[in-house]
């Protein structure tokens, strides 16, 4: 089973740790990922909010593309690892089935710039495909380096789980918690998993955005975990990059390492600090290693 | 009665288009259609009238009956299940046979199904073709009557079945009460007080339980379920299931000495009648008031039952001998007229919404649970505590928790809000806490309802408009840490609130028996897509069904307080109380017939025929049908190849000649 | 103590734009605001409704109602973060971040989202940067959010965005797509139909 791979435009940037942390893990399963070529920017919320149908267009184009890219597959499975990515990308996918009369008007755009879609496209997040398509079992086997005693609390945020609930449940997800499981992590137990990090408040809104995120950390703090995992680029830069900023607005010390789930799993596989990113993250996570 | 050959005499027929106010006439041109129905054969009246249902309108149809010589009639107006027995009755008095009357519904088929008065009128024009060209082919059809059986069947014992119970054995019917648990009583011997007035459950229930066990006309089986239902109105026969206790029910009286000798010591179960928040043992009664007065055992929990070795501590100390390890199902056949079905309802569980973290965060609590913790007799004699023993200082009430929801259920419950009035004045009492409600709308319609709420404000219960988004244990300042707190908005003011608690009720709502589906199909009667039982019309026949005999009492119809359940339950009972002291019922004549000529004696009918009424004649080589037993169902009909099955009330004569009514029009 | 403005504070039918309410919800396929029974879920359980000037519930009453002015006036939609949070917990199953991003597309179009805050300037500047490119480029996107609104704030920035830079987590160069002559069309068809 081979799967294309929609990065989106963060894991390009803010979010590389991301990418090169998942390319990684789904290395060593020998489960490779595909580029999608020439994907273009999902929309995220921002082109939502200024016009529905071409956000709906725009979007479309990388469900098209997947299907030019892998035309005999009779299911063509796209891994979206940013949650705004997979929601856009699910609800455009949904949007195109549903047979509303807009679905046509963009199908048919898309046809005359060359780009038939016929919708066998899927829109799968990655912690789907290891847990569903790859499987625990498997994933167990390739833990060198047991992540022994380190707590996390794992930090599932909004838009993988909402308002589309595909493949865990919203209202306590368990997916990422079994994954660190496996490799050895002891998850901590926290009713703020699925509660909103701010999002880009904290670029537009800063006093708002700061806020959300600085309550996350604090309750994950209080409830003993050593660092957070995180699924989305969005939610590790804003739980991440800000707490400096925190702890002077707040004249509270912040300091929780918050990665990647990936870049957990990949450290427990014994891939190297470079390979998963790890270097480039503003809250080193060793002293909370080397104290286990 | 008027006398002539069908076969032969002319078709002189009818037709009368009812307005019914502007129901019809606003989306028919009933005049149209009547100068229309004038144009067909053998049509000698038509005329359209206001209400045909009316005295006038009836005397309409008699008078041309007598004067005008009519020997078909056609009203189209409404459903025939509101007013055929109407017209029918009509024709009869005027001396013609009733079945030479044809309804066309041109109200729910038409008018309120359509915006369009040209398209109804079109439609309205072809059903009353289609019904003048069918009555000329009606047949006259007598009614059988058949005499009432004087017994009844009430099924549920919560105040619902015991009342429709008393009620029926008091006007001297013999009554079967079966109840599935092992004692009758329902929820309300679950409650401590009961609203408006606070007077006691039980002070008030009880009495009437052993009423119920005392009474002469009355055959309690409980621990029992309705096996079988077969036969219909005014003789129904019933196979009920009598699940073993264990214990010889006539001889035991309750003593308990079998409950302390248990080799368990300590009880350890969930008792089931507390919602587990008290442990019973394998032998156990479920609370003191128990009726019938017996013990029972719990084959999951019972050493000897569930893995065959015990010392039988209990059986050696029974001064009575009443145990018996060796009993099984026993089944009992009744005959009765009516039966009532009082089955009740099961309350919401709160683990369907997780964001209130019912079975997450212990001091969160089901409604039912605290009507349990303050109840005197409860686990914890009354005192309402926190599971760590304290007192709460703040209690938290979240009405509409299962109701008013899509995703859950989509009804108002009815009784959430008085009884979470009802809870907060009883917390307040035994433990001085705040109490905040939560609610969405308060609805308190019923008398003294509306002026309890007030006393409950003059109380000091906080109200917060707003449904509760959150409950958790996520504290942002010093006085919420180890608090459940409340996240809602505050509608009322406008702005989000969050409130710590020490406990929080959630006011569950009601739902229909999870095997409700199940129950009606044995009953053959119809039920919501949410499993509440239908009554046949929800103003006019609240406590009939569809089936005629059956009747429903109480929640099992929909969720309801016990004053409306108790009112309902009398209803129910003075209506099978008519139908069995009128002494018979009428069948309608719609049954089948073999036509002899054309059988060809395939014994298709035979194996179809659900109620067993069509023999194989052996000597003859053809089916033979009993039309006592014939309940018109026309499976029959519809298997057999050779036509020879007919039915009355629906030849294939007629429903080809209806069908060529509307085509010729179209 | 605040002075007291003097402002009236009651609303004549004729103020209302009754076709605001009823008839552009209907054609959003957002007619189920009408279900809602004002039970203050979506604010109680929304992250940000205590930074709101109205809470999202008051919003689907003014929406319904006809406020067309004060709701379009609003900072509401512009602090929704798209969390879903309303939108999964409404007992009506009401869409109510698909609402606010239909206000957000209405104050837009009707020019009265607030002109000093951001989350416009964001979402106008991502829609140009985006048609442009084809991809979002996050160092020239708070660029010209600043540009669009208050360039001196954005030397608060630049320390967050050399560290940024330092660690590899940002580019100097563009992101673009190759094949932009299929993207152009396609978003200009769509418009034309519509």
């Amino acid at each position: 089973m081979s799967y294309l791979y929609y990065p989106g435009c963060s894991l390009k940037s803010t979010g590389i740790g991301y990418e090169e942390s998942i390319l990684q893990v789904f290395k060593t399963l020998h489960t490779p990922l595909e580029e999608l070529d020439d994907w273009n920017c999902c929309g995220a919320t921002a082109y939502m909010a200024v016009d529905e149908l071409k956000a709906y267009a725009l979007a479309s184009r990388n469900l098209a593309l997947a299907e030019k890219q892998c035309p005999d597959d009779p299911v063509v499975d796209v891994v979206a690892p940013c949650a705004a990515c997979f929601l856009v990308l699910y609800k455009t996918q949904q949007y195109l089935a549903k047979k509303n009369g807009k679905d046509l008007q963009i199908k048919q755009a898309l046809k005359d710039v060359g780009l038939p879609y016929k919708g066998k496209v899927r829109i799968r997040h990655p912690l789907d495909v290891l847990l569903n398509d790859i499987g625990l079992e498997k994933i167990k086997n390739h833990v060198k380096q047991p992540l022994k005693g380190l707590r996390v609390a794992s930090y599932y945020g909004c838009q993988m789980l909402r308002p589309y609930a595909t493949f865990d449940n919203p209202d306590n997800p368990q997916s990422m918690d079994q994954l660190i499981e496996a490799m050895g992590g002891e998850v901590i137990d926290w009713p703020l998993k699925t509660r909103c990090c701010g999002a880009s408040l904290t670029g537009t809104v800063e006093e708002v955005g700061l806020r959300l995120s600085y309550i996350l950390l604090k309750e994950a703090e209080n409830r003993g975990a050593d660092v957070i995992a995180t699924a989305c680029p969005l939610c590790q830069f804003n739980l991440e990059c800000y707490q400096d900023r925190m702890s002077q607005l707040y004249h509270d010390k912040v300091n929780m390492p918050v990665v990647y789930f990936s870049q957990l799993m990949g450290m427990a596989f014994g891939s190297t600090q470079k390979d998963l990113g790890l270097q480039r993250l503003f809250v080193p996570l060793e002293p909370a290693l080397a104290a286990k | 009665m008027i006398a002539f050959d069908y076969n032969t005499a002319t078709p002189r027929i009818g037709v009368y288009i009812c307005h019914c106010g502007i129901n019809i006439a606003g989306k028919v041109k009933v005049d149209e259609v009547a100068a229309f129905a004038k144009t067909l054969p053998h049509v000698v009246k038509s005329c359209d009238y206001k209400f045909m249902c009316s005295d006038p309108g009836q005397e309409l149809i008699q008078q041309d009956i007598r004067e005008l010589g009519l020997n078909r009639v056609v009203v189209a107006s409404c459903s025939p299940l509101l007013h055929e027995p109407t017209f029918r009755k009509a024709c009869a008095d005027a001396g013609l046979n009733p079945f030479f009357f044809q309804m066309a519904n041109i109200r729910e088929h038409v008018s309120w199904v359509t915006p369009d008065k040209e398209a109804g009128t079109e439609k309205a024009k072809a059903l009353v073709a289609a019904a003048v060209e069918r009555v000329q082919h009606n047949r006259p059809l007598e009614k059988k009557q058949v005499p009432v059986n004087a017994n009844a069947m009430v099924v549920g014992g919560g105040i619902a079945g015991i009342h429709a119970a008393l009620t029926l054995a008091n006007s001297g019917k013999h009554v079967y009460l079966v109840e599935r648990e092992p004692t009758i009583g329902g929820h309300m011997a679950m409650f401590d007080k009961t609203f408006p007035t606070l007077d006691c459950a039980a002070c008030i229930l009880t009495p009437k339980m052993s009423d119920v066990k005392n009474h002469p006309n009355i055959t309690l089986w409980s621990y029992s379920e309705v096996e079988q239902v077969e036969g219909y109105a005014g003789n129904f026969k019933v196979k009920v299931k009598r699940k073993p206790r264990y214990i010889n029910e006539e001889s035991c009286v309750g003593c308990l000495e079998c409950v302390d000798a248990c080799v368990f010591k300590t009880p350890r179960f969930d008792n089931e009648f507390d919602l587990g928040l008290k442990k019973r043992k394998p032998v156990y009664m479920p609370f003191p008031q128990a009726t019938p007065t017996v013990v029972t055992v719990d084959p999951k929990t019972c050493l000897q039952l569930s893995k065959g070795k015990c010392a039988q501590k209990c059986a050696e100390v029974c001064p009575k001998d009443c145990f018996d390890f060796t009993q099984t199902e026993t089944y009992e056949d009744v005959d009765v007229g009516a039966i009532i079905l009082a089955t009740g309802f099961q309350v919401f569980d709160g683990k369907r919404i997780p964001k209130y973290g019912y079975g997450k965060y212990e001091n969160v609590y089901s409604s039912l649970e605290v009507e349990r913790l303050v109840n005197a007799s409860g686990p914890t004699q009354g005192e309402l505590v926190l599971k760590n023993g304290e007192k709460p200082k703040s209690v938290a009430i979240i009405h509409c928790v299962g109701s008013r929801d899509h995703k859950t259920n989509k009804y108002c419950s009815r009784v959430c809000c008085m009884y979470s009035l009802k809870l907060a004045h009883l917390i307040k009492e035994r433990t001085e806490a705040e109490i905040y409600n939560f609610y969405i709308d308060m609805r308190t319609p019923g008398k003294g309802y509306e002026e309890f709420y007030d006393r409950l404000l003059e109380e000091g219960v906080h109200f917060i408009r707003g449904r509760v988004a959150e409950v958790s244990d996520w504290a942002m300042t010093p006085e919420e840490k180890g608090k459940l707190i409340i996240r809602a908005e505050d509608t009322l003011i406008g702005m989000p609130r969050r409130i710590p608690v020490d406990m929080v009720v959630l006011s569950v709502g009601l739902e229909a028996h999870k095997d409700a589906d199940e129950v009606r199909r044995k009953f053959n009667i119809s039920c919501s897509h949410e499993g509440w039982f239908h009554e046949r019309h929800p103003k006019l026949a609240p406590v009939s069904t569809a089936t005629d005999g059956i009747f429903l009492a109480g929640a099992c119809q929909g969720p309801k307080d016990i004053p409306d359940t108790v009112a309902q339950a009398g209803a129910a009972a003075a209506e099978a109380m008519a139908m069995i002291d009128k002494g018979v019922v009428e069948l309608e004549p719609n049954t089948a017939y073999i036509d002899e000529e054309l059988c060809c004696g395939c014994r298709t009918c035979v194996g179809m025929c659900p109620y067993s009424a069509i023999k194989a004649d052996e000597a003859l080589g053809i089916a033979v049908l009993n039309e006592a037993l014939c309940k018109g169902c026309g499976t029959c009909v519809a298997a057999c190849p050779s036509g020879a099955a007919q039915q009355n009330m629906f030849t294939d004569q007629q429903i080809f000649e209806e069908l060529v009514g509307v085509l010729n029009y179209v | 103590m605040s002075a007291w403005l003097g402002e009236r504070t009651i609303k004549y039918e004729a103020e209302l734009d009754k076709k605001f309410g009823r008839e552009m919800l209907e054609k959003h396929a957002l007619e189920s605001i009408h279900n809602c029974i004002q039970c203050g879920t979506c604010s109680g359980t929304c992250p940000v409704s205590p930074y709101m000037d109205y809470t999202p519930r008051r919003i689907i009453a003014m929406t319904r109602a006809g406020f067309k002015q004060e709701v379009l006036n609003s900072f509401t939609m512009w602090l929704c973060a798209s969390c879903y949070s309303c939108t999964v917990d409404c007992p009506k199953e009401i869409k109510i971040t698909e609402l606010m991003y239909w206000l957000k597309q209405q104050a837009i179009k009707e020019k009265t989202y607030p002109r000093r805050f951001l989350t416009p300037a964001l979402a106008k500047s991502f829609y140009s940067i985006v048609k442009k490119f084809g991809r979002n480029n996050e160092g020239l996107l708070i660029f010209m959010m600043y540009m669009r609104t208050n360039p001196f704030k954005m030397i608060k920035q630049s320390k967050l965005g050399l560290k940024l830079l330092s660690k590899g987590r940002l580019g100097l160069g563009i992101e673009q797509i190759k094949r932009k002559e299929e993207l152009k069309p396609l978003l200009e068809l769509v418009e034309k139909v519509d």
